[in-house]
């Protein structure tokens, strides 16, 4: 990688760290405001791992999220205005109004939610991976985040477990903000090392520091690079630290401000930012001018919300059964009684996808970012 | 075509057969689907023709192998996951309730899960508390999920078609007391409507509703009452959810009366939806208040004799039917 190349990176790696800050900023106004509402969880002091992992990745990639979930949505490329919508109870939200803050999703981007029940989604990652891996989408990785209070889950030992024994093509990412809501690493977790219990699974598992977004642009194209070449499944810990409380509800009793301040020391845009003009990758304008347009998107993304109409309740029980359309129908009804070739599965799927199949693999490649 | 006489297992295998000799994006997911056959035997020998990949045996991780199953589904496989019992679909229920009938919804109509749940349901082993219960009405209230039961082989045999070419996950409760149940199958009948419930049995006095391991008893039960000229109409409701209400309703505007026969339990349960379906539907109609039969109120036993005691049998639906055709005395 030429220099050029590597500061253009550092530079986009910097502009996303600050698009999700300012974004997230925002909705906690906004909150303040009753414009958002239900649970609302910031990722504010965690935007390293997103935005280190979230530019590692390609367009056949799946992403798996959790409820605090609004950065990696914005770094796959969802736009802000949809998110925003979204939060805003908006049809057009990036899940018509019916996900709101925790239920992210964009098809066309791969970007599977969004996710509330902590660890669920760990399971579907490894069905994502298994679809990859028998469809023959070589090279194609799920990547799913979640914090180490899944840890605790049955279903990450579960999942964990699956990966392993199916050699799935899956990045498990960790972020370890070293608090289950309002528990405590030590509290929640018999073993803390967290890479180490992953590995007890046999999957490769190591821990990075998340606060630094080189360290996590690093061994994440490390990882992905192994992934994508042999198949297996992978664990990282990233070390991370959430500066504001759990979600808008809770009044962060549990942790010792001085913990929170000795942390914010270490804010990943404010260290990175350093870096790169004392390295002169950029000038103060430059750092300037991100922010600038970080604040003009979140605020485009809000009048746009705000503009946004409802959906209508008389389309409230839509999308609770997709109807069984008459193509698949007949499709059921012409199957042939003989074994049908590969080829022939494939040109039905490519005309009935999108109305029989989860997320079929030839309709991603016209609404990429 | 003659019609093809064979067990509801056989019936349900041939079904598993054709699935996945004609589609390769179908995948067997479960427990001991492999070398063992299955529990109830129902995959018996298909690895042999299709592989481990694709008849594929899971560790003893109920949630993990079904959400394994909804993400396969969202990345454009047709799993079919097979849980041994409903008991065991409980370690389930987050990823069936949570994820399974959410994830369209949540996500705004982008996200649909063509994904089929195979599981055995029922008592009648003598396999006690934890291995025979009947809870397909907890799957049933769930708006997301579509929820069948065959009772015969040809539903056996062509419901599995239908789940997996709906887009929506669709959860088959296979009662274990029917896999060895004979019957005729038209190999050439073609996967079948889903949505609706069967009258099995005509008749003019009182409509009998049941459904799985309940519909060959009421059969039973009819036919005794007609020696003792109560015409019972029997139907099958094969689909728990939706209900179809419109074949009920039908019926019962007829006969005047309803008995609703169901292995779950009283409270809450399948039999009180259906009885207020059909009152709601039909009150003006009724000549007597809608029976309902259903398991009692106990975990089920081991013993046989409780066993049999706490599951409707073929008398008491003989005896509950004549009470609601108003011939108790006769």
């Amino acid at each position: 990688m030429t220099d050029e190349t590597m500061h253009a990176v550092w530079r986009g790696l910097l502009a996303d760290m600050i698009r999700i800050r300012v974004f997230e900023e925002r909705c906690a106004e906004l909150y303040g405001e009753s414009k958002i509402r239900g649970f609302l969880h910031l990722y504010i002091g965690e935007e390293a791992i997103a935005s280190g992992v979230m530019r590692c990745l390609e367009p056949r990639d799946a992403v798996l999220a959790t409820y605090r979930e609004h950065g990696h949505a914005l770094l796959r490329g969802v736009p802000a205005e949809s998110i925003m919508a979204e939060m805003f109870g908006k049809s057009t939200g990036c899940s018509g109004g019916r996900g709101g803050s925790m239920h992210l999703f964009d098809k066309p981007r791969r970007f599977f939610g969004g996710n509330a029940i902590v660890g669920g989604h760990l399971p579907l990652a490894v069905g994502l991976g298994l679809a990859d891996q028998m469809l023959g989408r070589s090279g194609a990785v799920t990547v799913c985040f979640f914090g180490e209070g899944a840890m605790a889950e049955g279903e990450f030992h579960e999942a964990l477990n699956l990966a392993a024994l199916w050699n799935v093509p899956v990045l498990f990412c960790c972020e370890n903000n070293r608090y289950a809501m309002g528990t405590s690493l030590r509290s929640s977790e018999s073993q803390i090392d967290l890479a180490l219990k992953a590995a007890s699974y046999a999957i490769p598992a190591w821990s990075v520091d998340g606060m630094d977004v080189l360290e996590v642009h690093r061994a994440t194209t490390k990882a992905l690079t192994a992934i994508r070449a042999d198949g297996g499944p992978m664990f990282i810990e990233f070390q991370t630290y959430r500066f504001r409380a759990h979600s808008m509800f809770d009044p962060d009793l549990y942790r010792d401000p001085a913990e929170v301040e000795k942390w914010k020391q270490r804010d990943p845009i404010v260290t990175f930012t350093e870096r790169l003009l004392a390295d002169s990758v950029l000038e103060q304008t430059d750092v300037d001018a991100l922010w600038d347009a970080a604040r003009a998107e979140t605020e485009a993304a809000v009048d746009s919300a705000e503009q946004a109409p409802i959906e209508p309740v008389e389309t409230l029980l839509d999308h609770v059964t997709r109807p069984v359309t008459e193509r698949s129908t007949a499709e059921a009804n012409d199957r042939p009684a003989a074994a049908g070739t590969v080829q022939d599965i494939k040109t039905q799927d490519s005309e009935a996808d999108d109305d029989d199949s989860g997320d079929g693999d030839d309709d991603d490649g016209d609404v990429w970012p | 075509m003659t019609d093809i006489t064979m067990t509801y297992r056989e019936a349900m295998r041939e079904a598993l057969h054709e699935a996945l000799a004609t589609d390769d994006r179908v995948i067997i997911l479960g427990e001991d689907v492999a070398d063992y056959g299955g529990t109830y035997a129902v995959t018996k020998g298909l690895h042999e023709e299709f592989g481990r990949d694709r008849v594929r045996n899971t560790p003893l991780s109920e949630s993990g192998f079904v959400g394994a199953g909804i993400g396969a589904a969202l990345g454009g496989m047709r799993p079919i996951v097979e849980i041994m019992t409903v008991n065991f679909s409980l370690l389930a229920l987050d990823q069936l309730v949570n994820t399974a009938a959410t994830l369209l919804h949540m996500s705004g109509g982008q996200f649909n899960v063509p994904l089929v749940v195979r599981t055995t349901t029922g008592a009648g082993r003598q396999l006690a508390a934890q291995h025979s219960h009947s809870l397909e009405g907890w799957f049933a209230h769930v708006p997301g999920l579509k929820v069948v039961a065959p009772s015969t082989p040809q539903d056996a045999r062509w419901m599995l078609p239908t789940a997996l070419a709906d887009p929506n996950p669709v959860i088959i409760f296979e009662h274990s007391g029917l896999y060895n149940e004979r019957g005729d199958v038209d190999p050439t009948s073609g996967p079948v409507d889903l949505e609706r419930a069967a009258v099995r049995r005509d008749g003019d006095d009182l409509t009998i509703i049941a459904s799985a391991g309940m519909v060959p008893k009421a059969l039973n039960a009819a036919t005794a009452l007609a020696e003792s000229g109560v015409s019972a109409e029997v139907i099958d409701l094969r689909s728990l959810r939706p209900l179809d209400l419109p074949t009920l309703a039908t019926s019962v505007g007829r006969t005047h009366r309803a008995l609703v026969v169901d292995e779950g339990w009283r409270t809450g349960g399948l039999s009180a939806e259906v009885a207020a379906a059909i009152t709601e539907a039909c009150f003006w109609s009724l000549d007597a208040p809608v029976g309902r039969l259903a398991t009692l109120e106990v975990p089920i036993p081991y013993a046989k004799h409780l066993e049999t005691a706490a599951v409707p049998q073929i008398d008491d639906i003989v005896a509950a039917a004549r009470t609601v055709a108003g011939r108790s005395d006769g």
